[in-house]
C-alpha cells in the first residue's frame, strides 16, 4: 500500500487505515509531501495546516489502536474550501477584505469532518467570496488545472477541484452557488456533487447567495462522495433552511449503481448552441452507455431554462450586496483609512474600496440596483417569477423521467486570461448548472472522457428532484462502473505527472 | 430655520384637526435573543452575552426565538389583530456601526399581525369617552448594539474622538406596534395618545411578554403629529422619536399641535422630519430631515424559513390570554361599587394593581384604594419613585386597617404609621409602640385638655353653649393639636358637648 497511497480512492485508504495496514499518519504526510512538491505549480491551496493535520492523524491512530473507527472515512486527508469558517485557521473567502482573520467557530460541515475523524489538511483557493468560473478572481492568485497548467481549473471552487486532480487530496469539500462544485469537477475529471439545498448545513459557511448556496464533496470516485456526503449531510439545528429528514442512502445507492428500467431524460435546452462539439460527443457517448445499461432515454424540455441565466444574475447579486455589507472594517479583517480623522462612512468606504476585488464590485452594484426602491418589482420580483417557473419546469419533468442529464459545461476548460475580462463570456459558463441551483434540487458531475479536440475532461451533469441525492448516485455509480470497464482506468488516471 | 412662537393649544385647535400616529417598540422579555441563544439579562459587562450569530459574524446564521414568535401572536391577539397564515422576515439594509451584519433583520410588506384595534378612554368633561384606535400592524425585529461616543461636543458619532460599541443588546427581540391615524381627537388629541400607550404598557405587562419599562427603554414610542383644517387634505407629519414616558407622550403631541399651527398660520410649510422632545421644557426641536428618505432595499430574509403559525397554535395562544385591562377595570369598578371615574383615577395614578393586591390581602376596597391612591401615591411623588417601589406591604396596609378598626389608632395617626414603615422601622405595630402612637381614650386627660381648650377661647365657649354647635370645630381641633392627633375627634366632640351640656 506505500508506493501509492496519493492515488488510492478514499474508500481505500479508510479501509487500510481501519485495517491498521498504513497509519492516518502516514496517509496524511504522504498528501502533505504532495503539497510540498507540486502545490507551487497548482497553487490549489492558500494555507496547509500541517501541524493541525498531523495532530489529527494521530488522534485517529490513537484510536484506531483501541478500535474505535469514527467513520469509513476516519484518518482519510480532507481539502476544505476556504469559504468554511474552522476555528482558528486563516478563512479568507480569497478575498483580501477577510485578511489576518481566524473564525472563533467552526462550522457545522467542519464540525461533522472533525467528528468522523477526517482529517483537514488546509484551506482551497477560490474565486474571491465563490464569485466566479476559473478561481482567477482569486485575490492570492488563480489555481492551475492539473491537466494543462496553463487553464483555469474552474470555480470557485477551483482549489478543491485541483486539489483532487493532483492527488494533493483524495477528498475535498466545495461549495456550489451556480455550479462552482461541478463546473471544476467537469474542467478537472473529477467527481463532485451539489446536495439538495438544505441538505448539508450552512452554518458557517460564508454566504454567497444564501438561497442558492450549498456545501458539497469533491472526490475521484462517485463512492467517495457517497461516503462524504453521508459524513458532512444531515438536519442543522442551526440553519433552519436545513431540512429535518433523513439523508437518503447515498452509498447504499453508490453500492448498486443500477440504472436498469431508469427513465432519463436529455435536456434540449442544455445543447445545441454554444456547446463544444467534443463536449456533445463524450456526452452522448455516455448517453447511450446509460441506454446499454438499460435505462430508457428520452428528449424532454424545460422551456424556462433559458431564463435560468438572467435570473440568476439578478437573484444572486441582490443577496450577495446583503451578505458582503458586514465587511465594513469595523469588527474583524481588513481596516483602511482609519487615521483618527476620517469618518465611520469614510472608513467603511476606503476597506471596502481596498478589500473588494473588480467582481465583486461589480456584483455588489448589480445586487444594490436591483433591490432599489423602484426597481425591486422589475429586477428582483421578476427573477424569483422566474425562479418559480424553473422549479415547474423540473417538477413536469420528473413527472415523466426519474433523472435529467445534460453535459455539465458547455465547453472544457478555457486558457487562464481568456475570459477575465469579458463577465458575460465567464458567467455562460454556468449556463447548464445553475437550473438546479434556483430550484434547489441536488445534482453531480462525474467525468465521461477526454474531448477530441483538446484532450481535455468532460464532465456530464446528472439532476434529480429534491431529496432524491440518492437517484445521483444509482447513476453515477453505474456509468462509473461501465466507463471504468471500457478505458481499464478511471480517467483521472490520465492526468499529466506533474 | 426660523423658530416660531407655538400658539395657544385651544387657538391651534380652533383651527386645525390634528391626525396623530404612534409606534410603539417594546423590547420582548424573553430568556434569550431573537435569533441565537445568548442571554438578554440587562446590565451586564459590555460585548459578554455575544456569541458568532449575535455579532453576525462571517457564515453565521439565525434561527428564529420561537418563545418571541408566541409572545407576538399572543400580542396581535390581545390587540384584536388577524394573525397572518404565512409571512416572512424582511432584511432591512444601511450601513451602521451598531449593526452586526450592517442590515437589520427586520418584516416589511409581510407582518405577522395585522388590522387590530384597541379600544382608550380618556376624561372629558361630559365624563369618559371611548376612542378605538386602529392598528395596522405588529411586527418583529432584532435590536441593534449600543453606540457610545467619546469625546466632542453632540456626543453624536460625528466629532467624536472615538466611538464604542456594546453588541449585548444586539439582536434582542423587538415588537413594533403601528397604528392607522387616528383622526377626530381634536383637542384630545395629546390624552388618547397617552391613553393608548398606557392601555398598550398594561396590556403588555398583563401579558407578561415585556417589562415594559418606558425609563429603561423596554417601551419606545414614536408620535407621528399632523395637522390639517377641517375638510381639508392631512397635512405634512413631524415624527417626535423616542418618546420615554406616558407624561411625554401627551406633551410631545401637545407641543407639536401648537408648534405646527403657528407654523401653518405664519404661511410657512411643515418639513417632514423627525424631532425630539426635551424632557424639561416639553418642547421638540429638530432632528435629521428625512426629506430623503432612505433606501432600505428590503428584500426577504433568505436565511431564515417563512413563519406559518398555524391555527391550532394560533388559538391555542388566544385561549392563554389574560383578561383585557379594560374588561378588567369594568370587573373590579363593579365588585368594589366604584364610580368610571374613580377607577380611572386608579389607573392615572398607577396604582389599580396594588389596590387589586391589598383587596386580595384582605384590606377593604375602600381602604386599599384611599391609602394607594392617596397618602402612599403622595410620598411617592414627593420622593419621586414609582409608588410600586415603596417599601410597604399589603400586609402593613391590613395591619394598620385593624388597628384603626380597633380605635388604637385614627387616620392620621395612622399616616404617622407609614412614615415609619417607610423609613424602615418595621411593621406597624412596632411603629405604633417606638413613637408612642395611641389615641388618647383617657377621659380623664381629654377632659382637661378640652377645659384647657375652652379656657382659651371663651368667645367660642360661648357660641356653643348658645346653641350653634357647628363652632365645636374650632374647639375640637384645638384638642386634636393638643393632644398631638391622638385623641379620636369624635369622641372629643361628644366630650365636649356633654361638657357644655348641648346637644346635636
Ligand atoms: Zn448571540
Amino acid at each position: 500500500m506505500e508506493a501509492d497511497l496519493i492515488r488510492q480512492p478514499a474508500a481505500v485508504l479508510g479501509d487500510a487505515i481501519a485495517a491498521r495496514e498504513v497509519s492516518a499518519r502516514e496517509v496524511t504526510k504522504a498528501h502533505l509531501d504532495r503539497i510540498a512538491q507540486v502545490d507551487d505549480r497548482v497553487h490549489a491551496f492558500l494555507y496547509v495546516d500541517t501541524d493541525g493535520a498531523l495532530a489529527a492523524a494521530d488522534a485517529v491512530d490513537a484510536e484506531i489502536a483501541e478500535g474505535i473507527r469514527r467513520s469509513p472515512l476516519a484518518g482519510v486527508p480532507l481539502a476544505l474550501k476556504d469559504v468554511l469558517a474552522m476555528k482558528g485557521v486563516p478563512t479568507t473567502c480569497g478575498s483580501r477584505i477577510l485578511e489576518g482573520w481566524r473564525p472563533p467557530y467552526d462550522a457545522t460541515v467542519v464540525e461533522r469532518l472533525r467528528a468522523a475523524g477526517v482529517i483537514i489538511l488546509g484551506k482551497t483557493n477560490m474565486d474571491e467570496f465563490a464569485m466566479g468560473s476559473s478561481t482567477e478572481h482569486s485575490a492570492y492568485g488563480p489555481t492551475h488545472n492539473p491537466w494543462d497548467l496553463e487553464r483555469i481549473p474552474g470555480g470557485s471552487g477551483g482549489g478543491s477541484a485541483a486539489a483532487i486532480a493532483s492527488f494533493e487530496a483524495p477528498l475535498a469539500i466545495g461549495t456550489d452557488t451556480g455550479g462552482s462544485i461541478r463546473q471544476p469537477a467537469a474542467v478537472t475529471g473529477t467527481v463532485g456533487v451539489k446536495p439538495t439545498y438544505g441538505g448539508v448545513s450552512r452554518f458557517g459557511l460564508v454566504a454567497l447567495a444564501s438561497s442558492l448556496d450549498q456545501a458539497g464533496p469533491c472526490t475521484r470516485t462517485v463512492m467517495d462522495a457517497a461516503l462524504l456526503q453521508s459524513v458532512i449531510g444531515g438536519y442543522d439545528p442551526r440553519d433552519s433552511t436545513s431540512i429535518n429528514a433523513p439523508v437518503p442512502d447515498v452509498v447504499a445507492a453508490a453500492e448498486r449503481a443500477d440504472v436498469r428500467g431508469m427513465r432519463i431524460g436529455l435536456v434540449k435546452e442544455l445543447s445545441g448552441e454554444g456547446y463544444q462539439a467534443g463536449v456533445e460527443q463524450r456526452f452522448r457517448e455516455a448517453v447511450a452507455i446509460l441506454e446499454d445499461l438499460g435505462a430508457e432515454v428520452v428528449e424532454v424540455s424545460c422551456p424556462h431554462f433559458d431564463y435560468a441565466l438572467g435570473a440568476y444574475y439578478l437573484i444572486l447579486p441582490s443577496e450577495c450586496s446583503s451578505n458582503l455589507a458586514r465587511f465594513d472594517g469595523m469588527r474583524y479583517g481588513l481596516r483602511v483609512g482609519d487615521d483618527a480623522d476620517r469618518s465611520v462612512e469614510e472608513v467603511m468606504s476606503l476597506t471596502r474600496e481596498a478589500g473588494f476585488g473588480a467582481e465583486v464590485k461589480r456584483r455588489i452594484m448589480l445586487g444594490t440596483y436591483a433591490l432599489s426602491s423602484g426597481y425591486y418589482a422589475a429586477y428582483y420580483g421578476q427573477a424569483q417569477k422566474v425562479r418559480t417557473l424553473i422549479q415547474r419546469d423540473f417538477a413536469q419533468a420528473f413527472a415523466d423521467v426519474d433523472v435529467l442529464v445534460s453535459p455539465t459545461t458547455p465547453t472544457t476548460a478555457f486558457r487562464i486570461g481568456e475570459k477575465v475580462d469579458d463577465p458575460l463570456a465567464m458567467y455562460l459558463n454556468d449556463i447548464a448548472t445553475i437550473p438546479v441551483n434556483l430550484a434547489g434540487n441536488c445534482a453531480m458531475s462525474l467525468p465521461v472522457g477526454l474531448a477530441p479536440e483538446d484532450g481535455l475532461p468532460v464532465g456530464l451533469q446528472v439532476m434529480v428532484p429534491p431529496q432524491a441525492d440518492d437517484r445521483l448516485y444509482l447513476v453515477g455509480g453505474a456509468l462509473e462502473a461501465a466507463l471504468r470497464d471500457r478505458w481499464g482506468h478511471l480517467l483521472i488516471e490520465e492526468v499529466p505527472a506533474l | 430655520m426660523s423658530t416660531v412662537t407655538p400658539i395657544p393649544f385651544d387657538d391651534a385647535i380652533a383651527t386645525f384637526d390634528p391626525v396623530i400616529g404612534l409606534e410603539v417598540h417594546v423590547e420582548l422579555g424573553t430568556r434569550t435573543k431573537m435569533f441565537c441563544g445568548c442571554p438578554t439579562d440587562f446590565g451586564a459587562e459590555p460585548n459578554t452575552q455575544v456569541c458568532p450569530v449575535c455579532l453576525g459574524l462571517p457564515g453565521s446564521l439565525p434561527v428564529a426565538n420561537a418563545k418571541a414568535i408566541e409572545s407576538i401572536i399572543r400580542i396581535g391577539l390581545a390587540l384584536n389583530c388577524d394573525i397572518v397564515e404565512w409571512c416572512r422576515m424582511a432584511r432591512k439594509n444601511y450601513f451602521y456601526p451598531d449593526m452586526p451584519k450592517d442590515y437589520q433583520v427586520s418584516q416589511y410588506d409581510e407582518p405577522i399581525c395585522i388590522n387590530g384595534y384597541l379600544d382608550v378612554t380618556v376624561d372629558t368633561d361630559e365624563g369618559p369617552r371611548v376612542f378605538r384606535v386602529d392598528i395596522e400592524r405588529v411586527h418583529m425585529e432584532e435590536d441593534t448594539g449600543k453606540l457610545t461616543h467619546a469625546g466632542g461636543a453632540t456626543g453624536r458619532i460625528h466629532g467624536a474622538d472615538y466611538s464604542l460599541v456594546d453588541y449585548n443588546r444586539a439582536g434582542i427581540p423587538l415588537v413594533e406596534i403601528v397604528t392607522k391615524p387616528v383622526v377626530g381627537t381634536g383637542a384630545l388629541a395629546p390624552a388618547v395618545a397617552r391613553a393608548y400607550v398606557t392601555e398598550l404598557r398594561d396590556i403588555m405587562r398583563g401579558l407578561g411578554v415585556s417589562d415594559v419599562k418606558m425609563e429603561e427603554g423596554s417601551l419606545r414610542c414614536d408620535a407621528n403629529v399632523s395637522l390639517n383644517r377641517p375638510g381639508a387634505e392631512w397635512g405634512t407629519r413631524s415624527e417626535t422619536k423616542n418618546v420615554n414616558s406616558l407624561r411625554s407622550v401627551e406633551r410631545a403631541v401637545r407641543s407639536e399641535i401648537e408648534r405646527q399651527a403657528a407654523v401653518l398660520l405664519a404661511g410657512d410649510r411643515v418639513v417632514q422630519e423627525t424631532r425630539h422632545l426635551h424632557e424639561d421644557t416639553g418642547v421638540t426641536t429638530p432632528g435629521r430631515s428625512k426629506e430623503h428618505a432612505e433606501d432600505y432595499r428590503y428584500f426577504p430574509e433568505p436565511d431564515l424559513v417563512p413563519i406559518a403559525p398555524s391555527r391550532e397554535w394560533v388559538d391555542e395562544l388566544r385561549a392563554t390570554l389574560p383578561e383585557q385591562p379594560s374588561a378588567r377595570r369594568a370587573r373590579l369598578a363593579q365588585a368594589w361599587g366604584i364610580s368610571d371615574f374613580d377607577m380611572q383615577a386608579l389607573v392615572h395614578a398607577g396604582v389599580l394593581d396594588l389596590v387589586e393586591e391589598s383587596v386580595a390581602a384582605g384590606v377593604a376596597p375602600e381602604a386599599a384604594r384611599k391609602w394607594w391612591g392617596g397618602e402612599l401615591t403622595r410620598v411617592a411623588n414627593e420622593r419621586g419613585v414609582d409608588v410600586a417601589t415603596l417599601s410597604v406591604s399589603h400586609g402593613d396596609i391590613l395591619r394598620v386597617e385593624e388597628l384603626i378598626a380597633s380605635g388604637a389608632i385614627n387616620d392620621k395617626l395612622a399616616r404617622q404609621v407609614f412614615e415609619g414603615v417607610l423609613a424602615g422601622e418595621g411593621a406597624p405595630d412596632d411603629v405604633v409602640t417606638a413613637r408612642g402612637l395611641a389615641v388618647v381614650s383617657d377621659d380623664g386627660a381629654l377632659l382637661a385638655a378640652i377645659d384647657e381648650a375652652l379656657a382659651a377661647q371663651p368667645d367660642v365657649t360661648e357660641k356653643i353653649r348658645s346653641g350653634k354647635v357647628q363652632a365645636a370645630g374650632a374647639i375640637v381641633g384645638a384638642v386634636m393639636k393638643s393632644t398631638r392627633g391622638q385623641a379620636d375627634a369624635a369622641k372629643v366632640r361628644a366630650l365636649l358637648l356633654e361638657r357644655l351640656g348641648v346637644s346635636e
